[in-house]
């Protein structure tokens, strides 16, 4: 069967469109780099097996939907990729550094400065502005409390959320409160953003704009997206797909 | 249930079950009613003609001759090239369009009864499905009230078909049981 082999092939489509220094300064690497590339990851959970030889490479700029049925290891396997979890076996190397071969706190300074995350359920700070919210991981990284509220007000108003700064998660709508963590997930200006059913607690409506809003703001910065869905709707959002099946990925390639 | 095989696909089927060993025209009805057609049996006469067309393709052959009291029984085997167009069939992705799951029911079944993998079957039919999803999703985003109504009325029926893609992969151990049964 043609079209069909482990991941670590194919060249995404999409890519951001300057393809020039941002205006973050961060450096953003080429479009085609490698950013992150997992390598025969086994984890389990006690007896049970969630990755079972999976491996993957995320490339800069483009939106990669992991997709698999509930149980296959694909939410393990974003945690892996962002060093959240550590694989029993097998290796993940983020711009080529071992991140299974680094410290917790080595781990950590890497998730606040390289990584944004997105959850299902937005996991905000309920005792936060929403404004305040955007603004932490800037504060966490030692960003001046007005600069980071600037830059925070300005990601809100992208993310069309602007007439929420000052409410907390618990006042704002669903679609509100997802859009409030995309910015937050952006605001650090993240080489990699991991989006775990981001829209999985939204109707089509509202799941179909934190969608377009997330991908077009991670293009329009260079991002790339590692998207886990169910939602072959959501997936359509991406610009190719890894499956994963019984803890492995494949990738697919239509024919030509 | 309905007939399930586009007209268009009754001659890959034929050689699909083909493959496994040869048949008579009669077998071959019967087999293919049994599996595909229930509801609705083929005719014998489009049996012949299908079988006619695939002899004259040089995709199937006259395996042997028995003489009877009626006409004679013609036993009819695939060719290399019969092999070769069922390999193609099945592992070419169909294009999506509502109702589609009819065809690709019988490719499962033909690429489990061949000893092919009815996985990588489902899969490169979902990576394309997902090509025309995204290519919608791109135009309906992008376009006025109107394009947004009719993509999304496309997806929505795109994206049942993936889901059916998706339960039939998780059912295949038990489907290859059955149709080995």
């Amino acid at each position: 069967m043609t079209g069909i082999h482990a991941d670590g092939g194919a060249a995404a489509t999409g890519r951001r469109a300057d393809g020039g220094a941002p205006a973050d300064g961060h450096d953003r690497g080429s479009p085609a780099e490698e950013l992150l590339v997992a390598e025969e990851l086994h984890r389990a959970f006690g007896p049970t097996p969630a990755l079972a030889g999976a491996s993957l490479t995320v490339r800069a700029g483009e939106v990669l939907a992991v997709l698999g049925p509930s149980g296959s290891g694909k939410s393990t396997l974003l945690h892996c990729l962002a060093g959240i979890v550590r694989p029993d076996s097998g290796r993940v190397t983020y711009r080529g550094a071992d991140l299974t071969a680094m410290s917790d706190r080595e781990l950590s300074a890497l998730r606040r400065g390289q990584f944004g995350f997105v959850f299902q359920f937005g996991q905000l700070v309920p005792e936060l502005t929403c404004l305040e919210n955007v603004a932490l991981p800037l504060r966490l990284e030692r960003v001046g409390r007005r600069e980071a509220e600037r830059r925070a007000a300005e990601w809100l108003g992208r993310l069309e959320v602007g007439d929420v700064a000052g409410k907390r998660p618990g006042e704002v709508s669903g679609g509100q409160g997802q859009r409030v963590a995309v910015a937050r997930a952006l605001v650090t200006a993240p080489r990699v953003v991991f989006a775990d059913e981001p829209t999985g607690a939204l109707d089509s409506l509202h799941g179909e704009r934190v969608m377009r809003l997330l991908t077009g703001a991670a293009r329009d910065t260079g991002a790339a997206v590692v998207l886990v869905t169910h939602e072959a709707r959501v997936a359509a959002y991406s610009d190719r797909e890894v499956v994963v099946r019984d803890g492995r990925t494949r990738s697919l390639e239509p024919a030509a | 249930m309905v007939c399930i095989v586009a007209a268009m696909s009754i001659g890959q089927t034929f050689l699909g079950l083909l493959e496994s060993t040869p048949r008579h025209g009669y077998d071959l009805k019967r087999a293919y009613d049994e599996r595909f057609g229930q509801a609705r049996p083929l005719h014998f006469g489009q049996v012949y003609a299908t079988l006619s067309r695939l002899l004259r393709n040089g995709l199937v052959e006259v395996d042997s001759v028995e003489a009877g009291e009626g006409p004679d029984r013609k036993r009819y085997a695939i060719t290399e090239a019969g092999v070769t167009d069922v390999r193609r069939w099945l592992s070419q992705p169909e294009k999506p369009e509502p109702y589609l799951h009819s065809v690709l029911y019988t490719k499962v079944v033909l690429a489990l009864l061949t000893g092919r993998s009815a996985a990588d079957l489902l899969d490169t039919q979902r990576a394309e499905h997902l090509r025309l999803m995204r290519e919608l999703t791109r135009r309906r985003d992008s376009g006025d009230l109107a394009e947004r109504l009719i993509c999304d009325h496309a997806l929505f029926h795109l994206e049942a078909d993936l889901r059916w893609l998706e339960l039939t992969a998780a059912r295949l151990d038990e489907l290859a049981e059955a149709v080995r049964r």
